[in-house]
């Protein structure tokens, strides 16, 4: 066994963490108050390359596997949790469809510019009235003639304010349920396609979800992405894939976390001491960094896993769960190792703990993770 | 144009440093492209974006450089070398490298020699203008502004705080000081390039030099940090008598005035 990165991935996860520490970390604090991310640092992620991570290197992206992907996603998740979702949910989602199910066509019109960052995609799924139950789906799409007509709304959709292609689902035969559904790839200028407002949120701020609203939203026949009828398939392929790069940010935020705790606990005074000559605080500190030693691991044997070509839908949703429960755990010691400071907006505590809490929410719940594995595990005894 | 940098693998001092039996602990500090010598990559490098060429990026140390020479590559240099002196050379100093460095850049023909105006560690800041001593080209100083025009260069360095300019013809040698540009980040995709970019090994014996003919001029008789920075003192009581002990601290303890 070699738990090795290798030189390569090692090279390029320093010049990441150079980057990300310096330039983005000098803004975090501006990030949070504006909502907003600066054109300067999306244009230098651009140019660094990281819009690319999950794009083959023949269409303009990376070429790295899993591993290298994760190793990146660590750096990226150790700063402002915005950023890091703006970057995550293009490389994830967003593009990952295309990857993974477009057709040569396809690929070679959409990857190029979603590697180079010149177009930002976003992933559509979630409807008022479907989230976690996708076979409850409200957006039809009808053929006629070398085009779809789609409507319906979609919501809670990051990235779509910024985004140009949108990966989306809509029904096409209602009467086959989930085999029923398909994916098609939405350009934001087809006719009868539209981004509606803003919707604020607890956290992740500068990282921007919007309705979406296709009133007679003209798709052509060539933007089926996949099969007719496997849009429910693509979807869970999507996200499946999205799980591992999930975790990696929690990771990098986790340790984020430690670092700064750490900082503080040695140079925090107490009844004379620094606190961290306090059990009770020493205690809290190492449970946090066996915590992230745990999700560390895991993080890196399921993406080999993936490297190496194997099924894990089971430990992708395992590993799912634990990243976002381990984030939540190691936020809230974090803000009580620092006390009232931890509670203050002005310094990032309280950030990263309202940030965490969306993990366990967003590209399926906890709740739905323990349903995937509890399915798998019946397959398995059965 | 024909582009060469020469830069230095160096210690980071924004980082931890421990001295250890006289020396920089190497396994406790970071390594990073002196600083001053990335403007100079990122000069070679614009410079090759406007008007074509060739940028060349040359280091003299071990092979723990390479990895600061694959770093100036995914800046967008074309070719590195390292002249490894490893088995050669115990201790350097400016001359050392500045005579190893000549003896390179004989048959190289280079239209413009980039460099940092100075190293931060150990700050001697003469590698430069001895190297273009030896080649005799002319060299120009801590510059923060330089644009090629045929084989005119105008250039503007900053002297103490006011900017000098100056018009010169190449082949140049040119020091940079901050403020010449912004250095780009190496993208990702620009790392991954690097690999395949040639890496050329010389050893000494390559530039038909040995250990003694650039043996260091200078001997290095200690090295050692620099005192802790203590605790500031506030001083009290009436502002008259505050401002009378602070004239006379000044006076005879600081002895600033």
């Amino acid at each position: 066994m070699d738990f090795n990165l290798g030189e390569e991935i090692e090279f390029l996860k320093k010049n990441v963490r150079d980057f990300v520490q310096t330039e983005v970390e000098a803004v975090a604090m501006d990030i949070e108050k504006e909502n907003h991310i600066p054109d300067r640092i999306i244009e230098m992620s651009k140019e660094m390359g990281l819009f690319g991570l999950s794009i083959p290197e023949e269409y303009g992206g990376l070429g790295i596997g899993m591993v290298g992907k994760c190793a990146l996603y660590e750096e990226i998740g150790a700063t402002h949790n915005g950023y890091t979702t703006l970057i995550g949910a293009h490389t994830g989602i967003g593009t990952v469809g295309i990857v993974e199910l477009g057709n040569e066509e396809q690929k070679q019109k959409y990857l190029p510019k979603l590697a180079s960052g010149e177009s930002i995609g976003a992933f559509a799924l979630t409807e008022p009235s479907a989230g976690s139950n996708a076979t409850n789906l409200k957006t039809t799409a009808v053929k006629q003639g070398d085009r779809y007509i789609l409507n319906g709304t979609k919501h809670y959709i990051t990235n779509a304010t910024e985004a140009d292609v949108f990966t989306v689902m809509a029904v096409t035969d209602a009467s086959k349920g989930a085999k029923g559904i398909t994916s098609f790839i939405v350009e934001k200028d087809f006719p009868g396609f539209q981004v509606g407002a803003i919707e604020p949120k607890m956290g992740l701020h500068g990282s921007h979800s919007a309705e979406i609203i296709m009133e007679d939203c003209e798709v052509p026949v060539e933007n089926v992405l996949g099969e007719e009828g496997q849009g429910y398939v693509n979807a869970l392929k999507i996200l499946a894939n999205g799980r591992a790069g999930l975790a990696a940010r929690n990771l990098g935020s986790c340790q984020k976390l430690l670092d700064l705790s750490m900082e503080y606990v040695q140079e925090r005074e107490q009844f004379g001491v620094p606190i961290i000559e306090h059990q009770a605080v020493a205690h809290m500190v190492s449970e946090m960094a066996v915590e992230i030693e745990a999700l560390r691991s895991f993080t890196y044997r399921i993406a080999w896993m993936v490297d190496e070509g194997q099924k894990v839908i089971k430990e992708a949703a395992m590993l799912k769960l634990y990243g976002s429960e381990v984030y939540n755990r190691v936020a809230d010691k974090a803000v009580q190792v620092h006390g009232g400071i931890g509670y203050i907006s002005d310094f990032p505590i309280e950030r990263f703990f309202r940030d965490a809490r969306i993990t366990r929410i967003y590209e399926g719940t906890s709740e739905i993770q323990k349903n995937i594995i509890s399915g798998q595990l019946k397959k398995e005894y059965s | 144009m024909n582009l060469f940098v020469v830069m230095k693998r160096t210690f980071d001092t924004e980082e931890k440093i421990v001295i250890d039996d006289g020396r920089v602990a190497e396994e406790s500090a970071e390594f990073i492209i002196n600083p001053y010598d990335e403007y100079a990559v990122e000069e070679a490098v614009q410079l090759k974006e406007q008007h074509g060429g060739e940028v060349t990026v040359v280091t003299i140390g071990d092979e723990e450089a390479e990895k600061e020479l694959r770093t100036a590559l995914a800046m967008g240099a074309d070719k590195a070398v390292l002249i490894n002196t490893e088995e050669d050379l115990e201790d350097g100093d400016a001359y050392t490298t500045a005579k190893a460095l000549a003896e390179f850049f004989k048959d190289k023909e280079a239209d413009l020699i980039l460099a940092g105006n100075v190293a931060i560690d150990e700050g001697s800041g003469q590698v430069g203008p001895r190297l273009a001593e030896f080649l005799d080209i002319p060299a120009i100083t801590t510059i923060t502004n330089l644009e090629v025009d045929g084989s005119q260069v105008l250039i503007e360095r900053d002297v103490e705080g006011d900017i000098e300019k100056i018009e010169a013809t190449l082949p140049l040698l040119v020091t940079a000081q901050q403020g010449l540009n912004e250095p780009r980040y190496p993208s990702l995709p620009g790392i991954m390039k690097a690999k395949k970019k040639p890496l050329e090994e010389l050893e000494l014996d390559d530039l038909d030099l040995d250990g003694e003919e650039i043996e260091a001029k200078t001997k290095t008789v200690e090295v050692f940090l620099p005192p802790e920075k203590e605790a500031g003192r506030v001083l009290e009581g009436e502002i008259g008598a505050q401002v009378q002990e602070l004239v006379s601290l000044l006076q005879k303890e600081a002895k600033v005035i």
